[in-house]
């Protein structure tokens, strides 16, 4: 999964070297990548930070709608393929927290900040998962906005944000598939499940669009963002090929996007599409979506419920330690 | 030609893989950290796939058309074969933990026996699934000592997790009429044979957690004849219900 800056811009830069900063940003022109160690100027740090424990959240948080449905999936082989899915989920936020704390930003406090409100994570998790169905839109339509937006971040200037995202987009493109293949069983299904299948697309397509962030006109980080290489691609340029990629792939197993608006142009090779709803978009950013707060609630329970056994390791590990020294 | 008893037996091994696995999905999302989540995760994954395998295998030796998702959506409790130590809640971590400790342990000594079966298919199964049983035990035996000998709280819980799920130890190396007649065709193992060895392992690992030995207790049993505790029927309600709802549908 996948998560676009969310936040405003933190604070104002204090003067930093003018010869550093130039040669920081050569280096980021010349597509070099920027390691832990390296010079980097404090606003492009604070950055990083907010976007790369931002997208770990959202990989942590994402395991809910999908957890949701562990226990209820359909045969054993969807059940495997769907904990291997949440598992990889679990798996690219460990690398992530672990990229982030290159950043001198420790674990316990990007969650605490996660627990606190301070940080965000992806929108489109506060939407709820309703039938099986959603898990095949999950899949099928955010996963596949994630690899629209994560495969130009293998090239980003940071270099262990860089790596953690090659591995990571490997197992998108899987987590794509996997999606997919689910919506092509309920498409050519009985009519229950074709009706499983249209009722996700519909409550899923919206909120996948607004996953790519506010339109460009109205994104004031993407040009930093951009001069900077820790994005490669505008909000809207990825949308769009979002678009161009998944109205075939509805088409083509008789799903309908439910866009009146929606129209191709043979001439420019592209979709045109309704006006997206971006008062919903910024409700859901301010924590107003239809289950952000079950979400919140799910997270801090788990840390909480699960203080004494971290408490624990940390005694044991001690104790442990004065035993072998002694 | 269909051998009900072996039927039975392979349902008996099935179903204990296809009930823990569905217990620990529970926990997706919800662990005491990441790294705790994506190891109970992957023992789920391994237990649903020594499922799937078991109770595939056992349809084909029932004969009568049932693949392992037939099996494991279309029965109801009075049919499922798996121990009642399986079943059990989650409850805290330490009595998740307790219960993945003594199935583990138990599990492992058995598919070792297994995987020198007559029948080449269940020893091939077994074979591949004890080298996952071996780290999910040690992973469990981890976490007991890790939790009896932490803090004050966690000694407390983890005995109080072994204090629940004591009562159902014995059921697991119950010999019937039924095994016993199977394990002199070769094709089952002399359950009552792999309690020394468990009993050794399981007071070395309490030892070191600082936590007393297993309390005396009366055995609770009955799931190999199918009465199970009243906690079965809830965690097959959900696992059952889009194949139940949707008899025809293919998923």
């Amino acid at each position: 999964m996948y998560t676009t800056e969310l936040q405003k811009q933190a604070g104002v830069t204090t003067a930093e070297p003018a010869e550093l900063l130039a040669a920081f940003e050569a280096r980021v022109a010349a597509d070099e990548f920027i390691e832990p160690k390296d010079w980097m100027p404090d606003a492009y740090r604070r950055t990083l930070v907010r976007q790369m424990s931002q997208h770990a959240h959202s990989e942590v948080v994402g395991m809910l709608p999908e957890g949701n449905w562990i226990t209820r999936a359909p045969s054993l082989r969807r059940k495997a393929v769907l904990l291997a899915k949440v598992q990889d989920e679990g798996g690219h936020a460990l690398y992530l927290y672990s990229a982030t704390e290159t950043l001198g930003t420790s674990r316990e406090e990007m969650i605490d900040a996660l627990h606190s409100g301070r940080a965000k994570y992806s929108t489109i998790f506060n939407y709820p998962t309703l039938t099986w169905a959603d898990i095949g839109a999950i899949g099928w339509l955010v996963d596949g906005a994630a690899i629209m937006n994560q495969v130009p971040l293998q090239r980003t200037s940071y270099g262990p944000y860089a790596r953690a995202m090659v591995r990571i987009c490997k197992e998108e493109s899987f987590h794509q598939r996997q999606g997919y293949e689910i919506m092509m069983a309920l498409a050519v299904g009985t009519p229950e499940q074709k009706r499983m299948a249209q009722d996700a697309l519909n409550r899923w397509w919206w909120p996948s669009l607004m996953m790519f962030g506010p339109p460009d006109d109205n994104s004031p980080n993407s040009a930093q963002s951009m001069r900077w290489r820790i994005k490669r691609d505008t909000n809207d340029q990825l949308r769009q090929k979002f678009v161009d990629v998944t109205v075939p792939q509805a088409e083509a197993i008789g799903l309908s996007v439910p866009d009146p608006d929606l129209k191709w142009h043979e001439d420019t090779g592209h979709y045109t599409f309704g006006a997206i709803d971006w008062e919903e978009f910024y409700a859901v950013v301010r924590g107003e979506g239809p289950v952000a707060r079950e979400r919140m609630q799910a997270r801090r329970k788990a840390w909480d419920d699960g203080a004494w056994v971290r408490d624990a390791a940390t005694a044991h590990a001690e104790k442990r330690s004065r035993r072998q020294a002694a | 030609m269909s051998d009900q008893a072996y039927f039975d037996y392979l349902l008996r091994l099935g179903d204990d893989s296809l009930v823990l696995g569905q217990r620990l999905g529970e926990w997706c999302g919800h662990a005491p950290t990441l790294e705790i989540d994506l190891s109970l995760a992957n023992v789920a994954l391994d237990l649903i796939g020594q499922a799937t395998y078991l109770l595939g295998h056992a349809g084909t030796v029932e004969g009568a058309g049932r693949d392992a998702d037939r099996l494991a959506f279309h029965r109801d409790a009075l049919d499922f074969r798996n121990c009642l130590l399986v079943e059990q809640p989650n409850g805290d971590f330490a009595q998740t933990m307790a219960r993945q400790f003594l199935f583990s342990t138990y599990q492992r000594l058995l598919f070792q026996e297994l995987a020198g079966s007559t029948d080449a298919d269940l020893a091939a199964i077994a074979a591949k699934a004890v080298k996952e049983v071996a780290y999910h035990a040690d992973l469990a035996a981890g976490w007991v000592v890790r939790l009896g000998d932490g803090t004050p709280e966690s000694h407390r819980r983890m005995a109080g997790g072994m204090e629940w799920m004591a009562r159902f130890v014995d059921e697991l190396f119950v010999m019937d009429a039924l095994e016993t007649g199977l394990h002199a065709r070769g094709l089952a193992v002399d359950r009552a044979g792999l309690r020394p060895a468990f009993d050794a392992t399981v007071a070395a690992t309490l030892a070191e957690a600082t936590l007393p030995p297993l309390p005396a207790h009366r055995p609770v049993t009955g799931g190999r004849k199918g009465h199970h505790t009243e906690h079965l029927g809830h965690l097959l309600a959900p696992m059952q219900h889009l194949q139940r709802t949707y008899p025809n549908a293919v998923w």
